[in-house]
């Protein structure tokens, strides 16, 4: 393996962990403030996707695509919450399991029934298109740059947000302790609604990004919802700062699974990960829950 | 997180005592009965496709009461069922290919296979509760079928195809009629060793786990043992069912393993109801005979099913055998306690 | 009635910030009945809980009939003879009486590794079951779901529990707790059968329960044991009325 390789490697597999922190972080919060398991957070990355995917198809514009499908993907995650998730704020996580694999079923659906079977390209415009030579046998795709950087830069915003806002300060005490934060007067539940809406606006952004790299097609929101799964498990339910390391530890133990390993062996490299995590630490990285 | 798994379980716990064997067993006689005439009906109506339809419910319902004693009674919501139903199958299907036809030793090893993968990941996923143990069997069931997606030695994403004939103690395995049959026979002997087991005192220990943890400990009893040995005796017989499945359709893909497949089990599970051995298997039936259903209708059939299993959590969360003891002991509540 | 069956020695934890046992020691003797009084907040339930096993302390050992049982887990305790009750009653909702006690029988009686007889058919579970039940007053109600019973059949269901399980001592935290005065009557009655067979160590707020019980009293604040002796030397001591019992009154 060389330097070149290596070094390319491990790009990709900074940039597949920022996916994974944006699909995680809302999961991860929504789980320590409202102890609510979403399996359907994959539909609203599935979502994303499908509108950028549509809006560039009519307009030609990737900026345009961001900033329809972003908001669509906030505006779908709120209609779902306020509709059918908040009746199961209170109930088992079995029930919640169910509900929101019901919601998958039927959400795949009608994607497919909007948008057909087919997957659909999201050809990225020219000058996203090509690659930069980053040393002097090195060369990588832009694109993958940009992902990379706009992940770093929604990280950075998130935990400025977190831990420098008055309102970070009521994410934190919600997802820590709720019962404490409401004791103190804090509005939980509008919080969790604020955190809701932006998880699933950070979902769909993901979306957006994986479009041009994977297919945009039904069910990809399913694979990524796992893997962002195993980030909160391993970055500790409710932890931001857990599912930051935990993303990049996925996305890097993922991406040299695949190119050290027989494919078979290499696609279970990061069940390994998190199974011998687990065994030494069973609540995660970053336990935020005593 | 403690008191949400608790919430969980203590309904369907609620309702486990206090019967006699012989009416315990009622229900599980008139359902196995009921199913025992499907070949009958079937070669009478000139449709004899529904034998194979009925394999494959009576499959799926071993998997599901497996996956109950689980759920229902040991209160773990386990997503990764499906991985060791599947491993079952493709168990029996790779010794297969490699020339081993004879069912008493492709069965046994199926069992034991997912009996071994069962303890082995059990023994890490319980080490957490609650959300963190649905989340880690998600993710390991997805581990099994990417494994097996990535297996192109053994089909990969296609499958594997058992071409060679089977034997049963060294005859060979009968038409489609024979395969139900054998099939039924498993599912009942399933449902009375279920039975059995929940009003053992094993099962009087994981009923008790489930509902208070700390009550189990605290007389003397440590908790983490029997539920490992639960999840592993489930495992093994969701191993079973995998056999049987690959033994009545000579097939296996990993598609039969994906989470989804999972939540199907759950789905039925819960449909049928937790609160009793047979009522999985009954959810069973009726799933797979509405998935029938709505895709004979129409192809976008994953629509009113996923809106149909939204609704049964919101409005049939007892499931169909709790709604059939209500309205046979005519209260209109819940009549099982 | 001078032996000790239970000895602690310089136990400490802390959570966070809060040192909520400190330096704590105490002697308990052979079938005594000793309170544990003090004001709220002095550390009584989690002493409780480092006795039983579901907190480990950071100090100190405690010593159980002759066997070091400091970081031994709970299930590990029970079969050693620790029984207990808690503050918040801990039964099986969904089983009946009956179950619940016979579920702390089969513990005493090995492994439950047994997959295919009935347990509500088996005559070595349910006849000891019913005895416990019937010495606290629930042979009636053998066959109530724990969760019909009454709040205070509840508690007593929890000592039947306890005695099921053959202790050498019984931990009771605040047994009196929500109880009406015929309740707590009734279960001072049914203590006071129990005083002198069993090992009793209980956390009490009532002072009438206390004062009629005990064979012995400590006195807990802050953490430690600041006083121990019969309830007139409890009483008569100007340490404890300065400390706990100048709160009370």
């Amino acid at each position: 393996m060389t330097l070149n390789l290596i070094i390319e490697q491990v790009l990709n597999g900074c940039q597949l962990g920022v996916m994974l922190f944006m699909m995680s972080a809302g999961l991860t919060l929504v789980f320590g403030i409202m102890n609510l398991i979403n399996l359907a957070h994959g539909s609203l990355y599935m979502i994303g996707a499908y509108v950028a995917a549509s809006v560039l198809a009519a307009t030609g514009s990737f900026l345009l695509a961001v900033l329809v499908a972003v908001p669509a993907a906030a505006a779908v995650g709120y209609a779902v919450d306020r509709i059918l998730l908040r009746h199961f704020y209170r109930r088992s996580h079995l029930d919640q399991t169910l509900a929101t694999f019901g919601l998958i079923l039927a959400a795949n659906e009608l994607v497919r029934m909007i948008w057909g079977a087919t997957p659909l390209a999201m050809p990225l415009p020219s000058l996203l298109a090509g690659s930069v030579s980053l040393l002097p046998d090195l060369q990588y795709p832009v694109f993958r740059l940009v992902v990379l950087a706009v992940g770093l830069v929604m990280a950075g915003v998130l935990y400025v947000l977190v831990t420098h806002t008055r309102g970070g300060m009521w994410v934190r005490a919600g997802a820590s302790d709720r019962t404490m934060a409401a004791a103190l007067g804090i509005d939980v539940s509008r919080v969790f609604s604020v955190v809701f809406v932006a998880g699933a606006a950070l979902a769909g952004l993901a979306g957006v990004m994986a479009g041009p790299i994977l297919a945009v097609q039904v069910g990809m929101g399913e694979p990524i919802l796992i893997l962002a799964l195993v980030v909160v498990v391993v970055g500790g339910l409710g932890s931001i700062r857990g599912a930051f390391v935990a993303a990049l530890l996925i996305g890097l133990g993922d991406t040299f699974g695949r190119v050290l390993l027989h494919p078979a062996l290499g696609s279970m490299a990061i069940y390994v990960i998190m199974a011998a995590l687990l065994a030494l630490r069973p609540g995660g990285l970053f336990p935020s829950h005593a | 997180m403690l008191d949400n798994s608790q919430q969980t379980t203590l309904r369907p716990s609620a309702s486990w005592s206090g019967q006699q064997s012989l009416r315990r067993l009622a229900p599980v006689i008139i359902l196995v009965g009921l199913l025992a005439l499907v070949p009958v009906l079937a070669e009478g109506l000139e449709q004899p496709f529904l034998i194979r339809v009925f394999t494959r419910v009576v499959v799926f319902a071993i998997a599901a009461v497996s996956l109950n004693i689980v759920l229902g009674v040991a209160g773990l919501v386990s997503l990764m069922h499906a991985a060791l139903f599947g491993l079952g199958g493709y168990t029996v299907a790779i010794l297969a290919e490699h020339g081993t036809t004879e069912l008493l030793v492709l069965v046994p090893a199926a069992v034991l296979g997912s009996g071994l993968a069962a303890a082995v990941f059990g023994l890490i996923a319980l080490r957490t509760t609650g959300a963190y143990f649905i989340m880690i069997t998600l993710a390991f069931n997805q581990m099994f079928f990417y494994f097996f997606v990535a297996l192109e030695r053994y089909g990969g994403e296609e499958g594997l195809q058992v071409f060679a004939p089977l034997d049963l103690a060294g005859m060979a395995l009968g038409g489609r009629t024979t395969i139900f049959y054998l099939c039924l026979a498993v599912l009942l002997a399933v449902l009375v060793a279920g039975t059995r087991l929940v009003d053992s005192r094993f099962g009087m220990v994981i009923r008790a786990a489930a509902g208070n943890d700390r009550r189990v400990s605290s007389v003397g009893i440590a908790p983490l043992s029997y539920r490992l040995a639960v999840f592993v005796i489930a495992g093994a017989v969701a191993g079973l069912a995998g056999a049987l499945l690959v033994v009545s359709q000579t097939f296996i893909s990993p598609a039969e393993m994906s989470w989804v497949r999972s939540g199907d089990l759950i789905v039925m599970v819960v449909l049928g109801g937790m609160a009793t051995v047979w009522g999985p298997a009954l959810g069973a039936v009726v799933f797979l005979l509405l998935e029938l259903l709505l895709s004979a209708l129409t192809i976008h059939w994953q629509l009113p099913f996923g809106i149909i299993i939204i609704l049964l959590v919101l409005f049939l969360r007892d499931g169909l055998a709790n709604l059939i003891g209500a309205l046979r002991s005519g209260d209109g509540g819940r009549g099982h306690d | 009635m001078t032996e000790s069956i239970l000895q602690v020695v310089g136990l400490g934890k802390r959570f966070g910030g809060l040192q909520v046992t400190r330096d704590l020691s105490l002697d308990i003797r052979r079938h005594e009945t000793h309170a544990l009084i003090g004001p709220n907040g002095a550390g009584k339930t989690t002493f409780i809980n480092q006795l039983h096993g579901g907190i480990l302390p950071d100090a100190g050992t405690i010593r159980f009939d002759g066997v070091e049982i400091t970081r031994e887990p709970v299930h590990r305790r029970a079969l050693l003879g620790v029984a207990r009750s808690f503050q918040i009653t801990s039964i099986v909702a969904g089983f009946t009486a009956l179950q619940n006690v016979a579920l702390a029988v089969q513990a005493r009686q090995g492994h439950s590794f047994r997959f295919w007889k009935r347990a509500d058919d088996d005559r070595r579970l349910q006849e000891p079951a019913m005895e416990c039940l019937r010495l606290v007053n629930l042979g009636g109600r053998a066959q109530t779901m724990a969760a019909h019973l009454s709040h205070g059949d509840r508690r007593q269901l929890e000592i039947a529990i306890a005695l099921a399980m053959e202790p050498k001592l019984l931990l009771l935290d605040e047994p009196m707790a929500g109880m009406g005065r015929d309740e707590s009557q009734r279960l001072v009655q049914l203590l006071k059968s129990l005083k002198g067979r069993y090992t009793i160590v209980m956390v009490e707020h009532d002072m009438d329960a206390v004062f009629s019980l005990a064979d012995r009293v400590s006195v807990l604040v802050r953490g430690s044991v600041i006083a121990t002796g019969t309830p007139a030397e409890i009483s008569a001591d100007p340490a404890v009325q300065a400390a706990y019992l100048g709160h009370q009154h």
